[in-house]
């Protein structure tokens, strides 16, 4: 089976400093990757690469045959991103927000204003839609965010940390979109520090450390403890490394 | 699929002029240091009507560029809120078309910032300033402040410095459309003939068709990080 995603020897660097080395990925239609690491291990830069929002210094980067970041305008039509910012406009309401997407993303009137309707519900914020997003709490702006990133159907949805903000009730609700989705055939990649939540979603486990994999298995017979214990022998290992 | 430019285009300006109309914090403040500008120059400047031909047009121009820039650096300010121009970027849409959808809410606020001067300035001035030729010169001005301007504020509202930046970056990228803008200006108020200044706005409407060239070319490679 040809991989949706695929990067090869995938290089980030600002200046001196390395975000991502010689990081190869494959990404099979319809997985679910939870990428786990430490803060500054390369999950966000990976994901904002994919988005193709970011050039790679080196390396090759292909979504769905599409090269990344050349052919990358073709290819953002079958991504949705929610980010741990919320990615909307404070001066439009809910409601305003998505139809400018929706415009932005060429979807046609009608269905659009249908899909927003719907979205809006799915994500608890009916009653609130005509109301102005910088009147929003974290949480809310959160569940709208994950509605935008919706809204066009997309096949990939990349998540860098998408339950910040969330409360327990929007966390559940965001997994069981996620599971929908999953469900659905789309293709996930979550950076998340959540382990538990993490072997609990992810169909395959991936950690990054200092900009390179170290860790890439299925998720199967995980649970967050035997995770966490596997993130902790491999963190182990990584520094005694470091040390020698 | 990819969406269509000019929708793309026409998406973004409805989008700022939505959330203009809501918020307006962007024309009540242009507009605001527009009104004291000129208060304060008509105060300033006690001349005779010659002399006063002679300055309004500079008077008119100074007002109009330091109430773009405050505006062009609002405008940017509110894309990098919430991150939402990375959501923008993240629509598969050409990128000149969010170059040219920001130039467009950025043109028309100005645009509107300095239409509203000219009864204004024509009253405090005593100089009838409501004339075809002026309102060409300011428009072609003005479009050539909010090319640069939209450039230059993408690239200087990603730093700390952004509100000093963007004066000091655009006011030398902008001297030939300012250059332009006054000799026409001071022309067209001292009723001097057409062969005296008109030369000055076929020179504006050039330097705008070049600088938009430019600018259509450079704004994929600022927008990258």
């Amino acid at each position: 089976m040809k991989p949706l995603i695929e990067a090869r020897a995938l290089t980030k660097a600002y200046g001196f400093t390395f975000a991502l080395r010689k990081l190869d990925l494959t990404v099979l239609r319809g997985e679910w990757v939870a990428l786990l690491g430490a803060n500054g291990s390369g999950k966000s830069t990976l994901l904002r690469l994919l988005t193709g929002l970011s050039r790679p210094t080196a390396g090759t980067l292909t979504i769905g045959g599409w090269e990344i970041p050349r052919e990358a305008e073709a290819m953002r039509a079958q991504l949705g991103v929610v980010s741990h910012k919320p990615l909307l406009y404070e001066t439009l309401t809910a409601r305003e927000n998505l139809r400018f997407f929706a415009r932005m993303y060429h979807l046609p009137k009608d269905s659009a204003e249908e899909r927003i309707t719907a979205l809006l519900s799915r994500v608890g914020l009916s009653r609130r839609g005509n109301d102005l997003v910088r009147t929003y709490s974290r949480g809310m702006q959160q569940r709208l965010s994950i509605a935008r990133a919706l809204l066009h159907n997309p096949d990939i949805l990349l998540l860098d940390e998408p339950h910040t903000g969330l409360d327990r009730d929007g966390a559940a609700l965001l997994d069981t979109i996620l599971q929908e989705a999953h469900a659905d055939k789309r293709t996930i990649l979550m950076a998340t520090h959540e382990l538990e939540r993490a072997a609990a979603l992810a169909t395959r486990i991936v950690i990054l450390s200092r900009g390179t994999l170290v860790y890439d298995a299925p998720a199967a017979g995980f649970d967050g403890e035997r995770l966490a214990a596997q993130y902790a022998a491999v963190s182990n290992e990584l520094k005694a490394a470091s040390n020698e | 699929m990819k969406t269509p430019f000019f929708k793309a285009v026409i998406a973004i300006v409805r989008k700022d002029m939505q959330a203009e109309l809501r918020s307006r914090e962007l024309l009540s403040s242009m507009g605001m240091f527009a009104l004291l500008s000129i208060l304060i120059f008509s105060f300033a400047l006690q001349l005779d009507i010659v002399a006063r031909q002679e300055v309004v047009g500079g008077v008119l121009w100074v007002t109009v560029v330091f109430a773009s820039i405050l505006g062009l650096n609002r405008s940017m300010a509110t894309e990098r809120e919430g991150s939402s121009f990375d959501a923008l970027l993240l629509a598969p849409v050409d990128r000149a078309a969010v170059f040219f959808g920001k130039l467009g809410g950025n043109f028309i606020f100005t645009l509107t910032v300095g239409v509203l001067l000219l009864p204004l300035m024509s009253l405090l001035y005593n100089i009838v300033l409501l004339n075809g030729y002026l309102l060409a010169t300011l428009t072609l001005g003005t479009l050539g402040f909010s090319i640069t301007g939209t450039l230059l504020a993408t690239m200087t509202v990603q730093t700390r410095a952004r509100e000093s930046l963007l004066p000091i970056l655009m006011l030398p990228i902008a001297l030939p459309v300012l250059l332009a803008s006054v000799n026409a200006s001071s022309g067209i108020l001292r009723a001097a003939p057409l062969g005296d200044w008109f030369a000055w706005l076929q020179i504006l409407g050039a330097v705008d068709v070049i600088y938009l060239a430019l600018c259509y070319l450079l704004f994929g490679y600022v927008i990258e990080e």
